[in-house]
This record gives structure tokens, sequence and C-alpha cells, in this order.
């Protein structure tokens, strides 16, 4: 007899740019499990403070809970240093909740998108265990392999081994990077079986967070 | 104590040598087997007050990723039958060609029109031959001297006769419009309209199936082949500006040029002196 499986993987694609001064966070809104489609309009992306948020596809029970440790933690924190945590603080806090978990891991794929402290965007990008990096720009989930590529070469971002260290941020206004997330998800979905139904776009400026949807493909 | 039976080799019936083998490779030594283009598939068939109607979507996938967009599931068979195809897209497109071949061949030898009964056989007989592994399923449908045929074939090789029939991993969505929709003696139009909501329906619901509608009305002494009678999923977004991939994305390190080498022949002219 099979035995009981503790993980699913729920599908979906979440994408996320950082620019000089701002960030965008995307992901689509369609939840699947083998080829049935579970419901057209699930936000995969999470506010977790102010100024960042996070975009996770995978496992969605997980990510639930993921997400659930992550407020928390920043609620305590809140009470502890009457702030908000910034970005690259949550950052931290994702790896090492990620990584407590080694051997047991939330069966989640994040993106966490925000601005840091000087008000710069920032983008960080994890794999299950809690490996992570600062990047300039990011693709994560099951049309990841479609979607990477392509932000490789529209936003080509420096070595991170270069030295003095440049900057990660892409040279892109506002609204061209929100277009070519409109883009990169209609592609994606076209040869994705598991990408579609819409994209919620999440910018995070000085101004706050504001918020896009577009249709994608419902098949 | 004498052995006079000498290992003769078997006339006929399965050889299982190899069984044991391919059992080893693959829980071993972790060689996986290759990936197949399976297409996901939602196809279906109903008979109308004059005919059949076959129906499929245009989706071929290779696990989560769509092979192809804009694939053709309903092969010809004969003048008088097609036949849609739902499993591996090179089993099903073979199956289909060899079987159009022999009923071709026997039209010439009889001179008659191809029967949908015939297809059938030749079908089954080959997939109950193969025992699954060619991995076929079919919605066979035509118009014959007897009248309209409608017939479902799995990969096993057993097969259905039925008034409204469907196959592939989108098969319970559209069987649900079948089972809601479906009434004896239907009109053309209506028919052609219940096929499309029933593939539609695999579309929507089944992420194996999507893109377009294919739809094949046979009547008898005609038949109407509507490739892409829906197009139910157009592009959502286009950017204004369109892209330029330009060169130089990838950090070049080294760069080193060997220019082709010039053969010459030397051409010795001895002959005049």
């Amino acid at each position: 007899m099979a035995r009981f499986s503790p993980y699913d993987n729920n599908g979906g694609t979440c994408v996320a740019i950082a620019g000089a001064d701002y960030c965008v966070i995307a992901a689509d809104t369609r939840m699947s499990t083998g080829y049935s489609i579970l419901t057209r309009d699930y936000s995969k992306i999470c506010k977790l403070a102010d100024k960042c948020l996070l975009a996770s596809s995978g496992f969605q029970a997980d990510v639930r809970a993921l997400q659930k440790v992550l407020s928390s933690r920043h609620l305590v924190y809140q009470h502890q240093h009457n702030k908000q945590m910034s970005c690259p603080a949550m950052g931290q806090l994702l790896s090492n909740t990620l990584y407590y978990k080694r051997f047991f891991p939330y069966y989640a794929f994040n993106v966490l998108g925000g601005l840091d402290s000087e008000g710069k965007g920032c983008v960080f990008t994890y794999d299950a265990v809690g490996s992570y990096e600062r990047v300039g720009y990011s693709a994560q989930g099951s049309g990841s392999t479609l979607i990477m590529p392509v932000l490789d070469n529209q936003l080509k971002s420096p070595s991170p081994l270069l030295l003095p260290a440049k900057d990660a941020v892409t040279p892109l206004s506002e609204n061209e990077a929100v277009d070519l997330v409109k883009d990169v998800f209609a592609s994606a979905t076209e040869r994705d079986i598991y990408t579609g139904d819409r994209v919620e776009i999440v910018i995070v400026n000085a101004e706050g967070i504001r918020r896009e949807y577009i249709e994608l493909r419902k098949d | 104590m004498s052995k006079t039976a000498i290992e003769v080799a078997p006339k006929g019936g399965f050889s299982f040598d190899l069984c044991k083998r391919n059992e080893m490779i693959l829980n071993k030594s972790g060689v996986k087997p290759p990936t197949y283009r399976k297409t996901g598939t939602t196809i279906v068939g109903l008979i109308f007050e004059d005919g059949v109607i076959l129906g499929a979507d245009t989706r071929a996938t290779e696990g989560p990723i769509v092979a192809d967009k804009n694939c053709e599931k309903i092969h010809y068979m004969a003048p008088n039958i097609y036949c849609c195809g739902a499993g591996t897209a090179a089993d099903t497109e073979a199956v289909t060609d060899m079987v159009s071949s022999q009923l071709q061949l026997h039209r010439y030898a009889t001179g008659r029109e191809s029967r949908v009964v015939t297809a059938l056989t030749l079908l089954k007989s080959h997939l109950f031959r193969y025992q699954g592994h060619v991995s076929a399923a079919l919605v066979l449908g035509g118009v014959d001297i007897t009248g309209p045929h409608l017939h479902t074939i799995y990969p096993h090789g057993s097969t259905d006769t039925l008034p409204y029939a469907t196959m592939g991993s989108g098969s319970l969505a559209a069987m649900a419009m079948f089972e809601s929709k479906y009434k004896e003696g239907l009109t053309r139009d209506e028919g052609i309209k219940l096929v499309c909501d029933a593939i539609c329906a695999g579309i929507f619901n089944d992420l194996g199936s999507g893109s377009n509608v294919d739809v094949c009305v046979i009547t008898k002494g005609k038949k109407e082949y509507l490739r892409n009678h829906m197009l139910p999923n157009p592009r959502t977004y286009v950017s204004a500006k369109g892209f330029a991939f330009t060169k130089g994305q990838t950090e070049v390190l080294s760069t080193k040029i060997t220019p082709l080498m010039q053969k010459l022949e030397v051409a010795e002219d001895a002959m005049e002196e």
C-alpha cells in the first residue's frame, strides 16, 4: 500500500525585480494539484512588513505555516524593538526559519522583495532549506525555468564576486519593470500548465504599496 | 537420467526473457525510462440525427510543459471514418496511420467503402497484442453502409459502442457536459455546440488539455473537418515595445579564432610539350 505523503506541489510562479527606488513582486493566482485546478484566485503574495513582501510557490499548506511563523516572529520583534523589521533582517529570519526544518523542510520556494533601510529595492531568493542570496531579480516556482533566462538577458546583473561591489538593482524604470513582468507571465502561461488565470503584481516604493492585476490564459 | 529433450526455441507466444533484467535496471541502477510526448487531452464524440461528430483539444504536453499548442488529434482513417487519439502521441499517430493504410488496401481489394467495425477490429487486435504497452486511447467514429457508429478503444484493446463518448485526462469534465445535455436526435448545430462545450470543459478544467477546439462532422457521403473551430485562448498580453535580445549578455572570457585552411590542389599539365 502507498504510504501517506506529507507533501504536494500546488505549482505557480513568483517573480521579483529590484529597482533603484522600487521593487516589483509578482505571482500568478492559480493553485493546482496534479491535472486539476483547485482555485483560480489564490494570492501567493504575503505582506510581512510595510516594505517587505513574500511570494511563495510550492506546497501552499507549508507556505501558509511558514507565513504564520514569520508573522508571529515579526510581531514579537515589533514589541521588543518598537519598529518594523527591515527587509534584509526579514531575509535572514526567513533563511533561519527554513533551515530550522532542514530534515523535514517546508516545501516552499520563496522570493522576498521590498525596500531596504536606504529605500533601495531589494530581492532575496531562496531554496527550500534556507540557502539565500540578495539579487537584483529572481523567478521561482513551476515557470521559473522559462522566465529566468529572459530576465538574465533583459536585466543582466553584475557578478557578486566583482570588486568593488556593484549594485544589483536593474536600470529599468518602474513602468518598464512592470511591463516586463506582465509579458514574462503571459509567456510562461503559454508553455507551463501550472501557471495561469491571473497575475498579481505588487509594487513597493517610497509612496507605499500599489497592486495591479492582469488576466492570463485560463486553460 | 538422459536429457533427451533438447531446448527448442518456442514457436510463437510471448517472450518474457527480458522482464527480470528490465526490472533490475529500473530498480537498482537508477536509470530512468525516457519520457514520451503525451497528449494530456480531451477527446469526445457523439451520434446526432444524421451522423457522427468528433471533437478534440489541441494541447500536447511533456510533463508540465506544453510541447505543442496547436496539434491535431483527429486522425484520418478512411474518407468516411476519423479517429481521435489520446495517450502517447507517437502511438496514436502510428496506430492510426497503420490501420488507415490497411483500410486503404482493403478498399483496393474489395472496391467497397470501409466499415467502422473493420477499423475497430484492426485497432483493438493491434492494441491487445501489445498488452497495453502501445498507449493509445481512441474515440473512433464514422458513417458506413450500416449507418453511423461511435466506439471507444482502450489501450489494452477493450472497446465500447456508445451514443456519446469521451477519453483522455479531460474525459470526466467532458462527460459531465454530455451527461447533463445529451439527448437522441440532436441537430447538426446542436451537436457541434455540445461537442464544443464538452471540449471547453476539458480545456478549462483539466491542465492536460488546452488551446483550441477541433471538430469533425461525418454524415452519409460527406465530412467536414473544422480545424480550430474555436480559439478560446488567445495570448493575454504583449508588451507594446517588444524586446531586443542583445548579444553580450553573457560574459566572454576568452576568444580564439582558428581560420579555415585552404585546400590547394596543384594541377599538373603534363599533356602538351
